[in-house]
This record gives structure tokens, sequence and C-alpha cells, in this order.
């Protein structure tokens, strides 16, 4: 059997993985490829710990289907954004959308 | 007796002891006959292909009233190896500028995903590839990652009309499985199971008796689906340009040509499976084998009706086509299943005969209010039409005094 | 090390390597297909924990739909030859840093909670669990009420992309 730590592991450094998508990309789209990353790595987190602590309850999957289906919606209503945003200033590279600086 | 009552599990049973007796551990013999099982049945589905393409343009002869390829063997029998015969000796040409793993991984891909399917199919009552629990969304899963197939081979061409092409293929598609995912939930309703040998089980009354609307929009959709005609504008040779597959020549389109006509196929099974009731009919209790004819016969039933409407109908616009889905198909779909969820929620405990009769009454009700629906608006349109269309009365002359 | 130990070890490190090449090639295009690797070890992931089920919304939700998504954003919103320059912005040695605290600092406070060394899993889930989820996720007593919602934030912000990403005229 594989020990709940290694599915920790792996999930916390496919975090740390799309964390540093988000921190160091400059195009949009692939920033949000990283938040797609730190949303699969917290669904591995919850299905690993729904598996080996408390399997009878059903809070684990429930808790999960949420997570789907709010990382649909985030990354329909992003790229619609993204793409309304490139359709104005014609460029999609984070560091130029700053017009809210100061 | 035993072994002609239900040969493939004696079979599976005696290599099982074989093995063991070679002395392999457990987990390895399953391991074993598992790949084995694989084996046969791509073999068999891939032979099923190289028939197909004699069907195919020996019923669309037919129905075009000629005779179709007679000259390659008997009955022409030897023309689909002709055909992979000149696919094969073509020259192997990969576009300048295009990816060379994408390119080549995209017809595999698709022939995959159109074979893992038959994962999951029941040809007997004991004979099941895999008796996954969700068997029905393990479909909707794979058609997915056909479309995203389709991608990868409209990008790696390289070639801006292949890439056009296959947005608008792939946005056909995935229209399409809207209504698809939907009407597929119909026999998980009326069997309360995802699995799809429950659902064969539950058919003591076939769901084409218990939801024929149900039956006709899931075929509907899965024939706009796979992209065949009527709905293939985006990939007949005498469009304008050839869709997603211009660049592939050779095998490489070949794989593309057999997985649609195995994609049709395989439709036509998975219906037969969730609304003709599968491996169903008169004596397949006692003798298993039969499973395997009766489904065989039932999806070919319905391979000749797709086929028939392939070819009697034209080919639907681009717009119309998307019109029609998410402005007929999606509602009365979404209609289907409340009305079959709520129905089956009233009739808990009832007994067979009442949920038929109550199912199929409700269907018809349905398309009744439908068609009703649907005349009111053509009548609105037709009216609208011929108030709009100016008279065509020539301009007065000018009067020219002289 | 039995083989579900290898299978596992074997789906990280594709997942991992995948992730790693999504965050840092330089054609966008590339990085979508990385990400569809991705995703679909996190599905093989979702098999051996035994919840089937997820595996198969995995690929149908993320792979069938988001990835492609992605892609059609990709393609709409990029100028000729543009993937010549860096991808990563200015501080990315930043990023990387913070990366690495962060991953040490999750891995240190897991070790030091006294489930870490758990084993075993609990034994014997049995194919009730589709049931089960769907029945709390109807019923009033349980998550009816997050599921409502999902519901209506699925219909905004379906109703929102229409809307944002139509062509002015």
């Amino acid at each position: 059997m594989v020990p709940l730590p290694w599915y920790l592991i792996f999930a916390a450094a496919l975090f740390c993985i799309g964390l540093y998508g988000v921190l160091a990309r400059k195009n949009a789209i692939a920033i949000l490829m990283g938040v797609e990353l730190m949303l699969n790595a917290v669904n591995i987190n919850l299905i690993a710990f729904w598996r080996y602590q408390a399997v009878e309850q059903v809070a684990g999957p429930a808790f999960a289907v949420i997570v789907f289906a709010v990382a649909a919606a985030e990354v329909a209503v992003g790229l619609a954004l993204f793409i309304s945003i490139y359709r104005r200033r014609d460029s999609i590279i984070a560091d130029d959308i700053d017009l809210l600086k100061w | 007796m035993d072994f002609l009552k239900d040969p493939i599990n004696f079979i599976a049973n005696w290599l099982g002891t074989l093995l063991s007796g070679w002395g392999l551990s457990e987990p390895l013999i399953a391991v074993v006959l598992a790949l084995l099982g694989v084996l046969v049945i791509v073999l068999i589905v891939l032979a099923i292909a190289i028939l197909l393409v004699w069907i195919e343009r020996k019923v669309v002869a037919r129905f075009q009233d000629r005779l179709g390829p007679n000259r390659a063997g008997p009955f022409g029998l030897f023309q689909p190896f002709a055909d992979i015969i000149k696919l094969i000796i073509k020259e192997s040409i990969l576009p300048e500028g295009a990816e060379w793993l994408v390119y080549n991984l995209a017809p595999v891909l698709t022939m995959a995903t159109v074979l893992m399917i038959w994962a999951v199919i029941p040809f007997t009552p004991t004979v099941l590839g895999s008796d996954v629990n969700v068997g029905v969304l393990y479909i909707v899963a794979l058609g997915s990652i056909g479309t995203l197939a389709i991608i990868m081979a409209g990008w790696a061409s390289n070639n801006k009309y292949a890439l056009l092409g296959a947005f608008r293929t792939v946005a056909q598609m995935v229209s399409y499985e809207v209504p698809l995912v939907i009407t597929l939930l119909i026999p998980v309703l009326l069997s309360h199971s995802m699995g799809i040998n429950h659902i064969v089980e539950a058919q003591e009354v076939w769901f084409f008796v218990l939801s024929p609307l149900g039956a006709l929009l899931f075929l509907i959709a899965s024939v706009a689906e796979i992209g065949r005609s009527p709905f293939d504008l985006l990939e007949a040779e005498s469009e304008i340009v050839a869709g997603f597959h211009i660049e592939y020549t050779g095998m490489r389109f070949g794989l593309f040509y057999a997985s649609e006509l195995l994609h049709a196929l395989t439709i036509s099974t998975i219906a037969a499976t969730l609304f003709l009731g599968g491996w169903r009919g008169p004596g397949v209790e006692t003798w298993p084998i039969l499973g395997v004819i009766y489904l065989a016969g039932k999806s070919f039933l319905l391979y000749f009706v797709v086929m028939w409407v392939r070819y009697s109908l034209p080919r639907i616009r681009i717009d119309h086509m998307l019109n029609f889905n998410w402005k007929f198909l999606t509602p009365l779909a979404l209609t289907i299943l409340i009305v079959t969820a709520i129905l089956e929620k009233v009739m808990t405990g009832a007994s067979l005969a009442v949920r038929s009769l109550v199912h199929l009454s409700g269907n018809v009700v349905i398309v009744i209010v439908t068609i009703q629906i649907l005349r009111t608006y053509a009548r609105i349109e037709r009216q609208r039409f011929d108030d709009s269309r100016p008279l065509a009365v020539a301009a007065e002359p000018p009067v020219t005094t002289t | 090390m039995t083989t579900t130990q290898m299978i596992f070890l074997a789906t990280a490190l594709l997942t991992l390597v995948a992730a790693i090449m999504v965050v840092s090639t330089r054609k966008l295009v590339h990085a979508a297909l990385w990400l569809i690797l991705a995703l679909f070890g996190v599905a093989i992931t979702f098999v051996l924990l035994e919840a089937g089920f997820f595996a198969v919304i995995q690929v149908v939700v993320y792979i069938g739909a988001i990835a492609i998504l992605m892609i059609f954003a990709i393609m709409l919103t990029r100028r000729e030859v543009r993937d010549v320059s860096p991808q990563t912005n200015r501080s990315w040695w930043l990023a990387a840093v913070i990366t690495v605290l962060f991953f040490t600092g999750i891995v240190f406070m897991l070790s030091s909670w006294e489930g870490f060394s758990v084993n075993q899993p609990v034994a014997g889930v049995g194919v009730d669990t589709i049931d089960k989820l769907g029945q709390a996720l109807v019923s009033p007593h349980a998550y009816v009420l997050p599921f409502e919602v999902a519901s209506v934030l699925l219909l905004a912000a379906m109703i929102g992309a229409i809307y944002a990403a139509r062509e002015k005229k």
C-alpha cells in the first residue's frame, strides 16, 4: 500500500510548482495554468485524506466535486476576460495590463 | 456442452489453470489474461473496421442505384485490402514546420479513443472487458479525448486552414456533447446505475420502448458528435478545404478514415446496449454465447439506420447545425430528462408494465407538444417571411415630354 | 516495494515532470499540451486512490473542457511569432525562492502532525460511494446548499463569459 505521506508530499510539490507558475510567468494564460495545477493539488489532497482517514464519510468527495465546479467556472470567466482584454489592448502580458497602478 | 454454452469464459479458465500450472502467480495470470483479452478485442474490432469499408461502399452504391465495387474479388470483397495497400505505399510526408510528435500522435489518439470504448461494452452476460461502475461516464470521457486529438491534428499541421477547420469541428463536437450527455443520463435514471452491465440487466423491457424520444435524441447527438453526415460540413471531401486532415496522407489519413467508420459502429453498439437491450434475447440465460449474436445484429441494424440517414439527407450548414443544437436539441433533452426523472420518482415500486406505459405516454406527450410548438413557430416564420418580401414591381418609367 | 507503490512513483514522476515543463517552456501551446499530460497523471492518481468516479470526472471536466478552452484562448490571443522572448518575468528568482520555502514549510508542518505516518488506508470502500455522494449532494441535512450555490455559480460564470467575450459591434 502506498503510504499517505507520499500522496501529501506529491500534492505539496504539485502545488508549489503551480505557485511558481503563477508568480513567475508573464503570459496571463500561463498564470491560469499554474492556478489549475494548484487546484489539482488541492483535489489530490482532499481525496487522499478522505481515502486514508474518513472513508465512510462523504465530505471529501462532496468538497472535491465543488472544487471541480469552481475551477471550471473560474477558467471560463478568466479566459473570457483575457480574450476581451486582448481585443482592447492587443497584449496579454500581465505586466502590460497596469492601468490601475499608481 | 459447457464449452459451447460459454466458450469465452471456458477458454479463459482453461488458460488460467494452464498458466498457474506453469507456476505464475495469481496477479500475473490476471494481467496476462487481461492483455490477451485486449488483444483479441482490438483485433476483432479492427477486422470489422475493414469489413465496414466494404459495407459502406456497397450500401451507398445501392442507395444511389448502382452496384458498388464488384471487380476486386468476389462481390468486391477485396476492395478494402486494395484501399489499404494504396494508402500504405503512399509517401509519408511531414509538412514543413509541423511538430513531428504531435502530428503523428493525433491519428493514433483518435483511433485509440474509439477502441477504448469497446472495453466497457458487455458482449454476453458473463463476458465484459472491464466492469467499472461509471461506464457511461467513461464513454463521455473518451469522447472528450477524441476532441483533443482533433485539435492536436489541426494545430500540428502548421496550416491555418487546418487550424480553422479543427476549431470548427471541435466547436461542433463540444456543442453536441451537451445533449449527448443529457440523453445518456436517461438509461442511467431508468436503471438506477451507471454501470453498463447493470443497465443491460435492468432492461426487462427495452429502454427504447420506455423512452423512444431519448433513444432518437441520443442517435442524433451521436451522429453529430462523430462528425458524420449530415453534419459533416467541416470535413467532407467536396468542401473547399477538407478540414483538419488536409495535411494527412497515406496511412495516417487511413487511420482517421477508419476511426470515423469505426466510431459510427461504436455508437451504434452503445445505442444498442443502452436502449435496445444489448445482449438480451431469447435463450441467452442458458446459452450465453448467443448474446454476441444478438448484440451484433442490433448494432448492425442501427449502423444501417445511421448509413441510411447519411445517404438520404443533404448536408446541414454550420449555423443551422449550431442553432439546431442549442435551440432545439438541448431544451428538448433537458425536458425529457426532467420528465423522466419526475415520473421515475413518482412511480417507485410500481410494476414493470405500469412504468413502461407511463414513460411511453410521457414521451408521446412531449413529442406532441414539441410538434405543436414547431408548427406554431413555422407558421410565425412563414408569415414574417411573406410579409417582408417586397413586391417585385417595376418602377414607373419617367414620363418624358418629347 | 509493491506494484502499487511503483505505479504511484511512476505516475508522480510523470506528473511532476509535466508540471515543471508547463511552467518553464517557452511556447505556450506546448505548455498547454504538457498541462494535459499533468492532468492525466492526476487522473491516474485518483484511480490509485480508488476514486474511479473522480478520475473520469477529471478527464471529462479538466482535459475535455478546460484544456480545450485554454488551447482555444491561446490560439485566439497570440500575435504572429512571439514565442522567442523569455516567458518569465523579471523576478523569477524570487518566485523560485518563495516556492522552495513554501514547500519546505508545508513538509515540515506535515511531518510534525501525528497522523503523518499512516501507512494503511482504511479498509473496504464499497461501490456505493457514488450512491452516498449523490444522496449527500441533494439531502437537506447534508450538502444541498453548496451544490445549489455551485450551480448558480456555474450559471453566472456561463452568462458572464458569454457576455465578456462577445464581439462588440
